[in-house]
């Protein structure tokens, strides 16, 4: 092969792997990315069924229960709307779960509306607020380094 | 004063990489053999005062100078004094000092050490390094100075993130920052390359031992990091597709395919601007990790602070040297000489697949990584996971591991695909065998987990085959390198594998006293009792653990609750044993006294580090090799004109 020749077959070979891996990314992308919800959203858009997503918001005081098998918990996700959404879990919470806290939940809505999650986002550092979530909020998302 | 000081020594160190920049663009200009002699003991001399700034932070920490408000937002004088040492680079703008150390350390080694590039390609590469350096002094000072005073003086400090009070944080945050901003040696070699229009096997030759040494610590870094989150976080998982993750991951994809691509121009003088191009993608990739991870665009442990300004600062700055070095290679590519040409079956198209398949593997980590940000400022909030990342990665590597098997058993230049399978008939067999053997003692095993296990043999005994028929004792060590670090890779495959096909998990409530079990061990629940430690309180839960007829042994997770800043944490115990960990993680107690425990049989999944290990070891073997072969050959070279005289 001649010496331009294989230059140009090696360009065409890489343009056309990262045009396959872009389309890839794609349509995976399509399935796979999970969307945020809180309470009211899924209020106004309806349960998003049959795949995964993420609910944010507060647990609602009062609302943690503890099931008689010691490691499956109940709560409710409240936003500033008087949405909420059931939550189901069964695990270790993370060490900064509580109610009136800040709390994302992965997993999938069942069909009666109540949402059995896969995993509670763990919160590095007390003062960690889900930017999803200090957004909705209206502060800006800060962890403050300040002295106190 | 010695804050002070430390602020001088980064004022000064910053003018002098200025110098040293506009040393190397007057010298590149006028050819000036003056001006180009002085650009080496300048980079040395800039490496010296960041060094001396960087300790200075270091000394601040120990002495816990709370005036000082990086100390005082920070640190904390009752914390153990490894994290105080340590602690100097648990926080932005400590870790960004450390980068900008490391930099200007790599920049005095090349300064230094090099002598085999030419001199106007070298006076280039150490501009560019300048450069870069000078973008990041810049950042330092302007918008993250670590040596600002506070007033007035705080009576203590707020401490350290309890997470980050770990003996990994000495090792792996500086491990990795030697890989990141090693790749910026690379990225300055091209640059130098580009702009004397010299790209060739010498170049190549005088790239590589950099190249591998980044890539030698960014091994190290990754594995390091991905232990540490497995055993600190207690979540049980070894690599969660955390953005932060893949930052480290795509500079170590990048630098793979150019360690790989280097080798062809050094070699066979193919692979020109694809090496030179390779060499800029991978600073790119470090670059856009530093944006992450820094930028506070992304909230986890390694977002120390929030703030906008310096991530637009770091974006400018991407967007410079990135964008800068890219114009040049477009402006001067057309220059550079075509490379020597090859078969598709040869040594050189098992490479240029290795590169493509990287590369192809490093674009889809970037699309996943980079999506959730852009659909975010579109106004949409999503998160992309393990499943994306596991469904359009896994089955590429398993074809690149494939890949890496048959590569080193192929010639240069041209080959024959009948000969590849005779010297791969072994290796296939064995994968046969072994994939029936699974079939049969598990048949429900999921497919890719199946395909890890049975291809991680079948790769681990091709990597070893161009040993075989070898005098070993005279093999080069660099062919003793790569067999080893690619039998690494098939080893890190199978625990990978063995992890995600036979992990057993068990989650349960007990009182002190009742038993469960989990894979081949039985676990009593003794009690729990309280324990103190230096900045902690915990309870600590007590397990007596046997196996079949083995020996009992005593397991301790614990609930911690750190007193600076107060904070819990979880504290998983992690038993090894020679075919797996157990792993148990203590969780809250109910009103009826029973606590929650978590338990993990991993079956094999110490292997990951392990393999990760011997891909290191690998690369080091090599760049040891390489080294006492150039040695050597420079010996000779330099004992043939006396020889002649004789």
């Amino acid at each position: 092969m001649k010496r331009k020749n294989q230059r140009l077959a090696l360009l065409l070979i890489a343009v056309a792997a990262m045009l396959g891996a872009v389309l890839l990314a794609m349509s995976a992308l399509k399935d796979q990315a999970s969307y945020f919800y809180a309470p009211a959203d899924v209020r106004a858009k309806g349960l998003p069924l049959g795949r995964s997503v993420r609910v944010g918001g507060m647990v609602k005081a009062g609302s943690l229960q503890r099931q008689p098998d010691g490691v499956t918990i109940r709560f409710l996700v409240g936003d500033d709307t008087d949405a909420v959404v059931p939550v189901e879990y069964r695990g270790i919470t993370p060490e900064l779960f509580r109610e009136n806290a800040g709390v994302i939940a992965e997993g999938r809505f069942r069909a009666d509306g109540s949402f059995a999650a896969t995993e509670i986002l763990a919160r590095h550092d007390e003062n960690y607020m889900p930017p999803e979530l200090a957004e909705r909020n209206g502060r800006p998302v800060h962890r403050t380094d300040s002295v106190e | 004063m010695i804050a002070e000081a430390g602020l001088a020594a980064l004022w000064l160190a910053a003018a002098l990489s200025l110098l040293q920049l506009a040393l190397g663009v007057m010298a590149l200009m006028q050819g000036g053999e003056g001006l180009g002699r002085a650009i080496r003991p300048v980079a040395v001399a800039q490496a010296a005062l960041a060094s001396f700034a960087f300790l200075t932070l270091v000394l601040l920490f120990l002495r816990t100078d709370l005036s000082v408000a990086l100390v005082a937002a920070n640190s904390h004088s009752m914390k153990p004094f490894i994290y105080k040492f340590a602690g100097a680079w648990g926080n932005h703008e400590g870790s960004m000092l450390l980068w900008v150390t490391v930099l200007a350390v790599a920049g005095a080694a090349v300064a230094w050490l090099e002598r085999r590039l030419p001199d106007r390609t070298l006076i280039g590469t150490l501009a560019a390094q300048a450069a870069i350096g000078l973008g990041f002094y810049a950042f330092l000072l302007f918008s993250s100075n670590p040596f600002e005073r506070l007033s007035p003086v705080p009576v203590e400090g707020n401490g350290l993130n309890p997470l980050l009070q770990d003996p990994g944080l000495a090792f792996h945050p500086p491990t990795l920052y030697f890989g990141y901003v090693g790749i910026s040696i690379a990225f300055s070699f091209a640059v130098g390359a580009l702009v004397t229009r010299d790209v060739g096997p010498l170049f190549a030759r005088a790239m590589r031992p950099w190249v591998l040494g980044a890539w030698i610590f960014l091994t190290l870094g990754i594995t390091a990091g991905s232990y540490w989150a497995y055993y600190e976080l207690g979540w049980g998982g070894w690599w969660f597709w955390d953005p932060v993750e893949n930052a480290s991951l795509m500079p170590w994809l990048a630098a793979t395919a150019l360690l790989h691509s280097v080798t062809v121009l050094a070699t066979r003088g193919a692979l020109r601007a694809w090496t030179v191009m390779l060499a800029v993608v991978a600073f790119s990739m470090s670059m856009v990790g530093t944006f992450l991870v820094r930028s506070g665009i992304l909230t986890s442990v390694h977002a120390f602070a929030v703030d906008p300004e310096r991530g637009a600062f770091i974006l400018v700055l991407l967007a410079l040297y990135i964008g800068g070095a890219l114009a040049l290679f477009g402006l001067r590519i057309h220059t550079v000489k075509e490379g020597s040409t090859f078969e598709p079956v040869s040594r050189e198209g098992a490479l240029v697949a290795n590169n493509l398949f990287l590369c192809v593997v490093l674009g889809l980590v970037l699309i996943g990584t980079l999506y959730p940000l852009v659909t975010e400022a579109l106004g949409e909030k999503i998160s992309i996971g393990p499943p994306y990342f596991n469904l359009v990665t896994g089955p590429i590597a398993l074809v690149l591991v494939i890949a890496m098997a048959a590569g080193p058993l192929l010639r240069w230049r041209s080959d024959r695909a009948g000969a590849l399978l005779r010297r791969l008939a072994l290796p296939v067999l064995l994968t046969a065998l072994v994939l029936l053997a699974c079939v049969l003692l598990a048949p429900r095993i999921r497919i890719l987990p199946l395909l890890g296990l049975v291809l991680a043999t079948g790769v681990g005994a091709a990597s070893l085959a161009p040993l075989w028929g070898r005098n070993l004792r005279r093999t080069p060590l660099h062919i003793w390198g790569m067999a080893i670090a690619h039998f690494g890779i098939a080893v890190s495959l199978a625990g990978m594998a063995s992890e995600s096909a036979f992990t057993q998990e068990r989650l349960i409530a007990l009182r002190p006293g009742q038993s469960t079990a989990v894979g081949p061990f039985s676990i009593r629940f003794d009690q729990v009792a309280p324990v103190a430690g230096p900045n902690w309180t915990a309870v600590e839960a007590q397990l007596t653990v046997r196996r079949a007829e083995g020996r009992a042994f005593t397991m301790r997770p614990q609930a911690r609750m750190f007193s600076s800043p107060a904070q819990p944490t979880s504290e998983a115990d992690i038993a090894t044993i020679w075919n797996g960990q157990l792993y148990t993680v203590l969780g809250e107690n109910d009103p009826q006294g029973r606590w929650q425990l978590r338990l993990w049989w991993k079956p094999f999944v110490t292997l990951i580090w392990l393999g990760g290990g011997l891909v290191a070891l690998g690369g080091l073997l090599a760049l040891a090799g390489r080294m006492w072969r150039e040695r050597r050959a420079r010996r000779a070279a330099q004992l043939e004109p006396a020889e002649a005289w004789a």
